[in-house]
C-alpha cells in the first residue's frame, strides 16, 4: 500500500501555503507549487511592514543616526547600532583607543548571547523535544533545562545592560567612545555570571551536536575573519579563502529583485551564498579563544559543514565563545574614564562591517560638509541568505516527497529550516529599492 | 486558579517589546508560565488564524498599523479581548514607524511605488487612533517596570493572581 500512496504522491499537484511561520523573528509567509510530484517554485514572502529607514535616516547627524538605525530591529539593535558607529568612525577616521575596542568586543559578544539563546531555546529547542513551543515542558528534567537555558540567555541581557546601558537599543556607545564605563562591581558581577553559566553553555553544545538533523548541500560562505575570532574586525573572506576589502563588498554582491517579498536577495559573484553562524565557523574556527578549542575540540571536528541545520550548533559554540572572550577582556582590563575624541564632520562616504548574529551587516553611509547623512545604504544578513533559503526549502521538500512524507509533517520540517536559518525578518524589509512600472511589475 | 487568557501580536515595529518581554522571562518564566495561558504568541508557539480566536482576557499589541489588513486585525482582537494594551512607542504613539509620515513631498514621491505594491496606507497610525485601549505602555522599547505592574494589575483583575 505505501508503494502506491508514493505513486500517487509522486504525481500529484498541490500548493503549501503557510500565511505565518511562528517561532522567528518578524513575520513570513511562504507559498510552495508542486506539480506531478515534482517542486515547481518556492516563494518566500517577507511581510514584514516596510518603514523606510533608509529614507528617513537622511539629514540626520553623524553622532544620531545610530540611535534611529537602531530601531531597525529589535534582537539585532546592537549590531546596527555598532555597525553604524563603526562606518561613521571609519568615513571620519576617528582614532578609538584600546577601551573603546574592549567595550565594543564585549558589547557584540552580549548580544551573541543573548540573541542566539533566545533563537536556540525559545525558537529552537522545542524542535529537539519535537514539542511546539517552552511552554509545553512539564517534566522536571525539561523545566530544568530550560531553567540553565534561562540562565544562559540571562548572562548576555546582563552583559548588554551593564557594559552597552540596555540589552536593547544601549544607549551608552556613542561615536569614538562609550558615554559610561562599567563598575568594578558590575565586571565582578559579570566574571561571576559567566564562570557560573559556562557548564550549562557548553551542555547546549552537546544538546545540538547530539540532533540528528541533515540537510547537506554545497554553496559559499561568507564572513569576516581575523587572527581572533570576533564580530567586529577583521576582512571579509569566503569559504574559497578569497578575502576582500571592506569598500569592495557590494562590487561582488549582485542585488535580486524578489517582486512577492518586501525584501530583496543577494548572490556573490553570482552565486547563492550563506551568512550567520555557520559561515562564520567554517570560515574562522581556527581563530576561536584558546579555551573554547581546549574544552569543544569533539563538536568544532564538525566543520566546515555543509549541513544547514548545524547553524544552530555554531551558533551554541559561539555562545560559549563568547563567554571566554568576554571572561578574558573582564580579568585582564582596568575601566577608566577617558576623554572622547575631536571629530572633524567633512563630506565623505565609507564602510562599516560588524557580523551580527544572523551574518555580516554592511552598513554603507555619505556625509555632508556638515557631516549630516547625504546616502545611506544597507546590506543585511536575511536579505543575504533568502536565495538560499528558498532553494534549500525546495531541496528539503523534494526529498520529503521523494520520500511520501505527509503533507503536515512537511509543514513543520519547512518550519524547522526556516529556523535553522534565523532569519530576522524586522532587518529584512525597509531597504528593498525597486522601480515598478504602473502594471506592478518590475522594470 | 483560573490562567488569565493573554494574547501577543506585533504589527509594524521592531519587535523591542517582544524581546524585551523574552528577556523578562529570564527570571519570570515560571511564574507566569503557571498563571497565564498565552493563547497567541507567534514568538512563543505556532498560533493558528487570528479570527478563529475568542474569549481573549488581556491582548498585548506592538507596532503600528501600515495597511488595512493590520487594522482588520486589531479591530478583531478588541472584539473578542476584555482588555488590550499598547505596547511600545509605536503601539502607543505611532512613532518610530510612522516616520514617513513627515517625509517632505519628494521623498513621499520617492516611497509611493512600494506603498502601493504592498498596499501599505498612505499614513501610519497608532493604535489609540484605530480603537479604545484600557492601558498603555510607553517607551522604545517598553518600560520595563510599567509593563511588570500593567501585567500584575491585569493578573488580579482576572483573578489569576
Amino acid at each position: 500500500m505505501r508503494g502506491a500512496v508514493g505513486v500517487f504522491m509522486h504525481k500529484e499537484n498541490f500548493d503549501i501555503t503557510l500565511e505565518s511561520i511562528s517561532k522567528i523573528e518578524g513575520h513570513a509567509g511562504l507559498d510552495i507549487h508542486v506539480r506531478n510530484g515534482e517542486v515547481e517554485n518556492v516563494k518566500l514572502k517577507i511581510s514584514e511592514n516596510m518603514r523606510f529607514f533608509k529614507e528617513a535616516v537622511r539629514g540626520k547627524r553623524f553622532n544620531g543616526a545610530h540611535q534611529i538605525v537602531s530601531r531597525i530591529c529589535g534582537t539585532c539593535s546592537t549590531a546596527h547600532l555598532l555597525g553604524c558607529i563603526e562606518c561613521v568612525e571609519n568615513v571620519f577616521g576617528i582614532p578609538l583607543s584600546n577601551q573603546t575596542r574592549i567595550l565594543k568586543h564585549l558589547t557584540m559578544n552580549g548580544l551573541q548571547i543573548r540573541d542566539h539563546s533566545m533563537h536556540l531555546f525559545f525558537f529552537c529547542l522545542p524542535d529537539l523535544f519535537g514539542k511546539d513551543s517552552v511552554l509545553d515542558f512539564k517534566t522536571d528534567e525539561e523545566k530544568e533545562l530550560l531553567h540553565k537555558a534561562l540562565h544562559v540567555k540571562e548572562v548576555g541581557g546582563t552583559m548588554g545592560n551593564m557594559i552597552a546601558g540596555r540589552a536593547v537599543h544601549p544607549p551608552y556607545p556613542t561615536v569614538g567612545g562609550y558615554s559610561k564605563i562599567p563598575s568594578k562591581e558590575d565586571v565582578n558581577k559579570l566574571i561571576t555570571m559567566i564562570k557560573e553559566e559556562r557548564e550549562s553553555a557548553i551542555e547546549f553544545v552537546d544538546l545540538f551536536y547530539e540532533w540528528q538533523k541533515s540537510l547537506e548541500r554545497k554553496t559559499k560562505y561568507v564572513a569576516t575573519k581575523h587572527t581572533f575570532y570576533n564580530f567586529l574586525e577583521g576582512e571579509l573572506c569566503d569559504s574559497n579563502g578569497v578575502c576582500i576589502p571592506d569598500f569592495a563588498f557590494t562590487e561582488h554582491l549582485h542585488k535580486v529583485v524578489i517582486p512577492y517579498s518586501q525584501a530583496e536577495g543577494f548572490l556573490y559573484k553570482g552565486e547563492t551564498y550563506m551568512v550567520g553562524a555557520l559561515a562564520r565557523m567554517n570560515i574562522g574556527r581556527d581563530t576561536l579563544h584558546k579555551d573554547t578549542k581546549r574544552d569543544l575540540g569533539k563538536y568544532l571536528s564538525v566543520f566546515p559543514s555543509d549541513n544547514i541545520y548545524h547553524n544552530n550548533l555554531a551558533q551554541a559554540i559561539e555562545i560559549v565563545h563568547a563567554m571566554d572572550h568576554s571572561l578574558e577582556l573582564l580579568e585582564t582590563t582596568e575601566f577608566k574614564e577617558e576623554k572622547p575624541p575631536q571629530i572633524e564632520p567633512k563630506e565623505a562616504g565609507g564602510t562599516g562591517i560588524v557580523e551580527a548574529p544572523r551574518g555580516t551587516l554592511y552598513y554603507y553611509l555619505e556625509f555632508d560638509s556638515a557631516g549630516n547623512i547625504a546616502l545611506a545604504d544597507l546590506v543585511i544578513p536575511t536579505a543575504q541568505n533568502q536565495v538560499m533559503m528558498e532553494k534549500d526549502i525546495g531541496l528539503l521538500v523534494q526529498q520529503c516527497l521523494d520520500q511520501n512524507i505527509p503533507r503536515d509533517q512537511i509543514e513543520r520540517e519547512i518550519e524547522i529550516l526556516i529556523r535553522a536559518y534565523d532569519p530576522c525578518m524586522s532587518c529584512a524589509t525597509h531597504f528593498l529599492q525597486v522601480n515598478w512600472n504602473n502594471s506592478g511589475k518590475n522594470n | 486558579m483560573p490562567k488569565m487568557r493573554v494574547g501577543w501580536i506585533t504589527f509594524t515595529c521592531s519587535e523591542d517589546s517582544t524581546i524585551l518581554f523574552l528577556e523578562l522571562l529570564n527570571k519570570h518564566f515560571f511564574e507566569w508560565a503557571e498563571k497565564i495561558d498565552f493563547v497567541y504568541f507567534n514568538a512563543l508557539k505556532k498560533s493558528g488564524n487570528i479570527y478563529e480566536l475568542k474569549d481573549v482576557d488581556v491582548f498585548f499589541v506592538e507596532g503600528a498599523i501600515s495597511n488595512d489588513d493590520e487594522k482588520k486585525k486589531l479591530e478583531y482582537i478588541r472584539s473578542i479581548s476584555k482588555y488590550v494594551v499598547a505596547i511600545g512607542a509605536c503601539a502607543c504613539t505611532g512613532m518610530p514607524s510612522a516616520q514617513r509620515n513627515f517625509f517632505d513631498e519628494k521623498t513621499k514621491e520617492l516611497i509611493r511605488a512600494r506603498l502601493e505594491k504592498f498596499h501599505l496606507n498612505e499614513n501610519v497610525l497608532s493604535v489609540p487612533q484605530v480603537i479604545k485601549v484600557d492601558d498603555i505602555v510607553m517607551g522604545c522599547p517598553m518600560n520595563e517596570d510599567a509593563f511588570v505592574k500593567i501585567l500584575n494589575k491585569y493578573l488580579a483583575l482576572c483573578g489569576a493572581q
